[in-house]
């Protein structure tokens, strides 16, 4: 298997995998830390302890 | 009723939706994750295509980021008309919340275009039926963005930016039939042309398994999105009281 085989289109070929990792990640992490904020705002005294208000 | 329906009136309940997405959201979350590792495993262990040599594996990134970006949009659509017609909070909420998981989709499908149409065409960018309408999406999501960032009152807003985003559908055909309707550098259908994939039976694998990451990551962050706007207005609702 020749895995990770881009020759001289690797210039291409990597920044858009970079690219796509990047935007996934980003939108995840955003999501997740935009969600525990909110939550907490929501249910300032008990949310550390347990997840409440489902 | 279809099942469809069923779960669409289960979960319009908010109580409801917040206890089922509560775990569903982790359980399409894993499994994004594994359709993706997998899919990228097999994505990059393909061989050269014929013509397109290795940048055929920049499609296992694209394709799936241009086909979220319109069923994105479907779902904000569809969200923002059940909003306008039952005026449910909920449903605005879930508009809201899929308007930048689309963005971020139709602008990485745009960007990973263009480092495929660059060694492909010999140009990074041309104002093409196919990505000049991809675009339209973009400024239509920003738009939406924009507008419902624009007005102090939620209601109204969501009420404004759900009337533009209904107006925005008619783009959706428009991207999907461009390569069809007018002459275009980009491709035409390939992957689910009438008649069988055109593609090579040895890219459908991982390109399969990218989609379903796509489509299941998109799933589980549209849900949480859709919870951080319930917190967020229950928040602001206490704060209307305590301030009373």
């Amino acid at each position: 298997m020749d895995l990770l085989h881009a020759g001289k289109y690797a210039i291409y070929i990597y920044p858009a995998y970079g690219l796509t990792a990047l935007v996934l990640i980003g939108m995840t992490l955003q999501t997740l830390i935009a969600a525990q904020r909110a939550r907490l705002k929501a249910n300032p005294d008990k949310a550390r302890g347990e997840e409440i208000g489902d | 009723m279809s099942l469809v329906a069923t779960l669409a009136s289960g979960l319009s309940n908010p109580a409801r939706f917040m206890s089922v997405s509560r775990w569903l959201a982790p359980v399409l979350g894993a499994g994004a994750a594994l359709a993706l590792l997998a899919g990228l495993a097999l994505g990059l262990g393909v061989p050269d295509d014929y013509q397109q040599g290795p940048t055929v594996k920049i499609m296992f990134v694209h394709v799936p980021a241009a086909i979220m970006s319109m069923t994105a949009y479907a779902c904000l659509a569809g969200a923002s008309f059940f909003g306008l017609i039952f005026r449910h909070a909920l449903a605005y909420a879930a508009a809201k919340a899929a308007a930048p998981l689309g963005a971020a989709f139709t602008a990485l499908a745009l960007a990973t275009g263009s480092l495929w149409g660059r060694p492909m065409w010999g140009t990074f960018w041309v104002w093409d039926a196919r990505l000049t309408s991809e675009l339209v999406l973009l400024l239509l999501y920003i738009g939406y963005l924009a507008l419902h960032a624009a007005m102090d009152d939620d209601e109204k807003g969501a009420r404004a930016a759900a009337i533009l985003a209904l107006i925005g559908v008619v783009n959706l055909p428009i991207i999907h039939f461009s390569v069809e309707w007018w002459n275009s550098l980009h491709q035409g259908e390939t992957i689910f042309a009438a008649g069988g994939s055109k593609a090579a039976p040895v890219y459908l694998a991982p390109l399969g398994l990218m989609m379903l990451g796509f489509l299941l990551l998109f799933g589980a962050l549209w849900l949480v999105r859709t919870r951080t706007e319930v917190w967020r207005r229950r928040a602001a609702a206490q704060a209307l009281r305590a301030a009373r």
